[in-house]
């Protein structure tokens, strides 16, 4: 598949315009967990041009439930294996990974993207990167997400936008450690909530 | 009265950090909108709620 078939392809679906805002965009992924990594293969697939990935832990039995990892990535580092796995959807989409832990002292690693996912599972970690991004980067836009867990209904899960370039995806309530766990279905709509308000944030659309 | 997460309350002079510690909120947790802005936390000491602000209180919780 050349560069040109892939292009082509998006441009039937998607039209001309929208293909190149999405080309020419960058969006850090921050946490490559069951929120990150459904974000990630939603962006790559939609055309995305450069995908930073971030994430400091290994691929783990334990993740294989709700994250889209394969057996025969256990151990990896996950933005090694998400960029695996991106290759073998989009090739043509430029991925930097940083094997990290995201803090308010290396935050400046997303400084060269347009649009940020908060996508941590700690809600301590949730806070620290929105109200940093928000404060030392006011020009860039958060997408996070807050409240999955569980087997509630999939109706609760929403859009919210904060400010004018804040949008927080999910129920706002239910917590992991109430819920003991996650499950694919309901993480996977949130991290489409979140993957959604970025396209939509690529194609000049930033109501809610 | 100030709005906070949709509701009118009566808080006006009381600072922001003042009304999430009353309120039970863990302050690691949240991230505050105050007039459609992003309030700094650095700011939650020293800015008191007037008359007629609007105040979202987002909460975070833990999963991902």
């Amino acid at each position: 598949m050349t560069r040109e078939e892939w292009y082509n392809a998006l441009e039937e679906r998607q039209g001309a315009e929208l293909v190149r805002r999405l080309s020419e965009s960058c969006v850090a992924v921050c946490g490559l967990g069951g929120l990150g990594s459904n974000v990630a293969i939603s962006l790559a697939r939609a055309g995305v041009g450069t995908l930073w990935l971030f994430d400091f832990d290994r691929v783990d039995i334990s993740n294989l439930h709700r994250q889209q990892y394969k057996i025969s990535q256990l151990g990896m580092h996950k933005t090694d294996a998400m960029k695996e796995l991106v290759s073998e959807i989009n090739p043509y989409c430029n991925v930097i990974t940083h094997t990290v832990r995201l803090t308010e002292e290396n935050l400046s690693l997303v400084s060269d993207c347009d649009i940020v996912c908060e996508c941590f599972d700690n809600a301590e970690c949730k806070a620290m990167l929105v109200n940093t991004v928000a404060e030392r980067y006011p020009d860039k836009y958060i997408v996070s997400a807050s409240g999955m867990s569980g087997l509630h209904t999939g109706n609760t899960i929403t859009t919210k936008k904060l400010g004018k370039r804040l949008y927080i995806c999910g129920d706002g309530e239910s917590d992991v450690k109430d819920d003991i766990t996650l499950f694919a279905p309901r993480v996977m709509l949130c991290a489409s909530h979140q993957a959604n308000t970025v396209l939509r944030i690529i194609a000049g659309k930033f109501e809610v | 009265m100030v709005t906070i997460n949709g509701e009118e309350k009566n808080v006006q002079g009381k600072t922001v950090a003042s009304y999430l510690n009353e309120n039970g909120y863990d302050i690691k947790r949240v991230a505050v909108e105050l007039n459609g802005d992003i309030l700094p936390k650095s700011q939650y000491e020293g800015t008191a709620l007037k008359d007629g602000d609007s105040v979202e209180i987002v909460s975070f919780v833990g999963g991902g």
